[in-house]
């Protein structure tokens, strides 16, 4: 067994759990969204008994039930890899992280699973009022496993209500609300879970809009849009503002993220906002005066108010943050060979007082457990090899940033024209416009898929931010063990998501005729 | 040590070895899969088949990722310990799960790349491969598995991973140990017992019956086979004990002998367990018209899975023996959560009645109708 970790380990490690996940995201958003479609549409069937709406909802039921069955597998997977190809992080953290799966599993999985299953079989067992709710409380299972999960996840970017206990080794949790209500989770739950709504509105309008084209199922059609266009606005806005309110708790709490994302090396105060640019393939060093940007098209002061709601904000660059000294709510702040320094001193001093320990060496305990407290928020830093390695994946970062916002952007323009389109029916039988919404639904897909790489890729190399390097968060394994099990997920993926758009497309064209009342 | 924290670590064990019981119990998804073929001749019978199970497989998935979030949880240096090194026993686990939650609706629909075929062979897989593979895995909590703890390995920049394997099969050698095996195929054939009994209560097509009727006795000849040399072997097994006084961990011959005599109430949940199994399956034996031996059989499941896992864990018992390093073995002691973690995780727990209620619930209200040509055509989904 090598006694040290190979670093294609951790990269493949990385590339599976990130193969996983972003897979998982490509059927998550439309549960969300389509879910709340579906159980406002069945509202109306209970309110107004017009079987329309029951043919209606039964056909969005089914393209759901196709893509909530992948959604499930591969939530599972997940699970399996903290454990499997993060079981370092999985006892350093485990005392926190573990609570919010297992409130998932108890509260949320077993609600959408228990009536998910009344929704598809009990149409006829089932009083009307009875399978509204089931297909209401399937919608809120699942929207309640987003909240326990992002909270996981938003812990993960903002490590709070914890403190690391030297005894046993691990960080442990010491207030419950700080972790489930941390200001990062709540806005992550509201804003991801808001894409999701406005990728099922994309979804719904998009086949509508299919239907119009083939001029097919036409009431249908329109109804559906009228819903897909309201529930798209609202959400696509407020997903805006929550989107916002994510960044400007990112500038606060990973200002490295932040850099990451803008591409800026060297900070400012009256920093600008780069709405369009090209990342320069020649910038080598982080130090170097080669500029990090081309062709840029900047919004004077945004970025200074976007983190710090006041232009007058200084938001450091990539340089700044590795060489500290630029003033914060802390004073100035510390250069990452100081952090270093710090984070070396407490792991040290955690060697120590162990030694103590064992040695019934009480004062020199005392003396190592104080000198690590007050490094701890250091202690990752101490795995660091170089300052480098603090720096995400620029160009990645600035370009996922740019398309998940520019496509939020569209998003808002999309739904406001569909919405007035709705009640000048002219317009919708316009071919430019069908098309143009038949297109948005892989945008809504290629959005939220971006909108996951901004939130990863910029926190790295943490798997817990400032606490936790993925290079001590790793499972012990040969690297060969974590290629195979990478590429068979690879061409299970790959098939099972043919046969899930070849389902789901033959599902399209047969139409609601297909759906008996 | 804190009392608080001993009686949370007992709670939460006893939290685990429920979920742990009502998903071997809920396994009757997975027996009655594998007999897919077996009891379907016919497209329709095959159909059938599906949508009884099919309207199940989620509780059995869902109970699968709590018992995981819940193990995790309350004992994250198992989750770390063992989901880390036992690599690829978790991975086909999960394979066989991943192949199940598509194939039934895969399965159901045209163009779905693979054919009708195949998916139906992966849900016959899940049938096979979960209980087996779950069972060897529970097998190694009496028998061991080959790991190692250093928690001062996380001082070390280079290498700072706290637990590992010691053999390159990471967990497949597991299967090497007859006695994992043999728990394997005890709990495959009891979840092939309780699949026959739930389609013998949910269908009323007599050849599927009569095909359920004739198949129960040889699977109830053959778990019993398994089932009663896995539980003569613990007896007579030599366990590891856990001084509470200052952690060590000992050999203590007939430990679990030990702590059934120990335990009355477990001991007591052990026998009326195995006489509720057994009560289902002779009352469906003897009496052709007899159609609720699931209920008997499925609740003595959960009381002898239950108490299996409570002598496992309890009496000062490392639940997870190390082969390789005794000291290294964990208990519910050096291996669970903080007490705050394990508080919070308590109050969560007051709600787990509730789920159940809405779950029975829901259970019974789509299971009024029993199988049939004429359900299968006015609410057959898959």
């Amino acid at each position: 067994m090598n006694e040290t970790i190979d670093p294609s380990l951790i990269d493949w490690s990385r590339a599976q759990f990130a193969l996983t996940a972003m897979y998982h995201w490509l059927f998550v958003p439309l549960t969300l969204g389509l879910g709340l479609i579906m159980a406002l549409m069945e509202t109306a069937y209970y309110v107004t008994e017009d079987l329309f709406w029951k043919r209606t909802v039964k056909f969005w039921m089914k393209l759901f039930g196709i893509n909530f069955a992948i959604g499930v597998a591969t939530g599972i997977i997940l699970e399996f890899e903290f454990g499997t190809n993060w079981s370092n992080y999985s006892w350093f953290v485990g005392d926190i992280f573990g609570a919010p799966l297992a409130i998932e599993g108890i509260l949320a999985f077993f609600m959408e699973s228990t009536f998910v299953a009344v929704m598809y079989f009990g149409w006829n067992k089932v009083s009307k009022k009875f399978h509204l709710a089931s297909t209401w409380l399937t919608t809120i299972g699942a929207t309640l496993s987003a909240w326990w999960i992002l909270v996981a996840n938003a812990w993960m970017q903002y490590p709070v209500g914890m403190e690391f206990n030297p005894d046993t080794v691990r960080n442990e949790m010491n207030d419950f609300l700080a972790v489930a209500f941390s200001p990062v989770a709540v806005n992550k739950f509201i804003h991801t879970v808001l894409s999701g709504w406005v990728l099922g509105a994309a979804f719904v309008a998009g086949i509508s809009f299919w239907f119009l084209l083939k001029k097919r199922e036409t009431e249908f059609a329109v109804a559906s849009l009228k819903i897909a266009a309201w529930f798209g606005l609202i959400a696509s806005v407020l997903c805006a503002i929550a989107g916002d309110g994510s960044a400007y708790n990112v500038g606060r709490v990973q200002p490295m993220k932040l850099a990451a994302m803008e591409a800026l090396y060297e900070g400012h105060t009256r920093q600008g906002l780069i709405a369009l640019g090209v990342v320069n393939p020649d910038k080598e060093a982080y130090n170097d005066s080669t500029p990090p940007v081309l062709l840029k098209l900047e919004i004077p002061n945004m970025l200074s108010w976007l983190v710090g709601r006041d232009i007058q904000t200084f938001v450091p660059g990539i340089k700044d943050i590795i060489d500290g000294g630029y003033p914060t709510t802390n004073g100035l702040a510390l250069s990452a060979a100081e952090k270093m320094k710090k984070g070396r001193i407490a792991i040290d001093a955690l060697a120590h007082y162990r030694e103590a320990v064992t040695e019934g060496d009480k004062e020199r305990a005392q003396l190592n457990r104080n000198l690590l407290k007050e490094n701890y928020p250091y202690f990752g830093y101490g795995y660091l090899n170089k300052p480098e390695e603090l720096i995400p994946n620029v160009p990645l970062n600035f370009y996922a940033f740019r398309i998940m916002v520019g496509l939020g952007g569209y998003f808002i323009l999309f739904f406001a024209l569909v919405l007035v389109a709705c009640y000048k029916n002219k317009w919708l039988s316009g071919k430019f416009l069908q098309w143009v919404g038949i297109l948005t639904i892989p945008l809504a897909y290629i959005a939220g898929e971006a909108g996951w790489i901004v939130s990863e890729a910029g926190r790295q190399p943490w798997a817990i931010q400032d606490v936790l390097p993925n290079s001590a968060a790793i499972s012990r394994l040969d690297v060969s063990s974590v290629q195979t099990t990478f590429f068979v997920f690879v061409v299970l993926f790959a098939v099972l998501l043919l046969a899930e758009i070849r389902i789901m497309l033959r599902e399209i064209k047969k139409g609601p005729e297909g759906e008996s009342h | 040590m804190n009392t608080t924290l001993i009686f949370l670590q007992q709670y939460w064990w006893f939290i685990i070895s429920l979920l742990g019981g009502l998903l071997v119990f809920l396994l009757f998804v997975q027996g009655g899969q594998s007999l897919l073929f077996s009891f379907g001749k016919n497209e329709q019978e095959q159909r059938m088949l599906l949508n009884l199970t099919g309207r199940k497989w989620e509780f059995t998935f869902t109970t699968l990722v709590t018992f995981g979030g819940a193990f995790f949880a309350s004992f994250p240096l198992f989750y770390s310990t063992s989901f880390g090194g036992a690599y690829w026993v978790w991975m086909l686990i999960l394979l066989s799960f991943i192949l199940q939650a598509v194939s039934y609706e895969f399965q159901s629909h045209k163009g779905n790349v693979l054919g009708n075929k195949v998916y139906r062979c992966f849900l016959v897989f899940n049938g096979f491969a979960a209980p087996i593979l779950l069972g060897t895995a529970i097998g190694t909590f009496f028998n061991g598995a080959s790991f190692v703890v250093d928690k001062g390995a996380i001082l070390s920049a280079s290498m700072p991973v706290i637990s590992y394997w010691t053999t390159p099969w990471h967990g497949l050698e597991a299967v090497a140990n007859p006695w994992n095996v043999a728990l394997g195929l005890a709990v495959f054939f009891l979840a092939r017992i309780l699949g026959t009994l739930y389609f013998l209560q949910s269908v009323s097509e007599p050849s599927i019956m009569e095909r359920c009727r004739r198949s129960l006795l040889p699977s109830t000849l053959l778990f019993l086979l398994f089932f009663l040399a896995f539980v003569v072997h613990i007896l007579f097994a030599t366990g590891l004990a856990v001084d509470p006084t200052n952690g060590t961990i000992y050999p203590e011959a007939y430990k679990y002998l030990h702590n059934l005599m120990a335990l009355p109430a477990v001991a007591l949940t052990f026998v009326v367990g195995v006489l509720c199994v057994l009560t289902g399956i002779i009352r469906t034996l003897i009496s052709s018209t007899y159609i609720r031996g699931i209920w008997w059989t499925g609740i003595g499941t959960v009381l002898t899975v239950l108490a299996l896992f409570l002598i496992a864990g309890y009496n000062h018992t490392a639940y997870y023996p190390s082969v390789v390093d005794m000291q290294s073995s964990l208990t519910i002691s050096n291996s669970s959560s903080s007490l705050f973690t394990l508080k919070v995780m308590a109050w969560v727990s007051l709600i787990i009645p509730f789920v159940l209620g809405y779950i029975i619930y829901a259970w019974r209200s789509i299971d009024t109708t029993r199988m049939n040509a004429d359900e299968l055509k006015n609410e057959g989904h898959y």
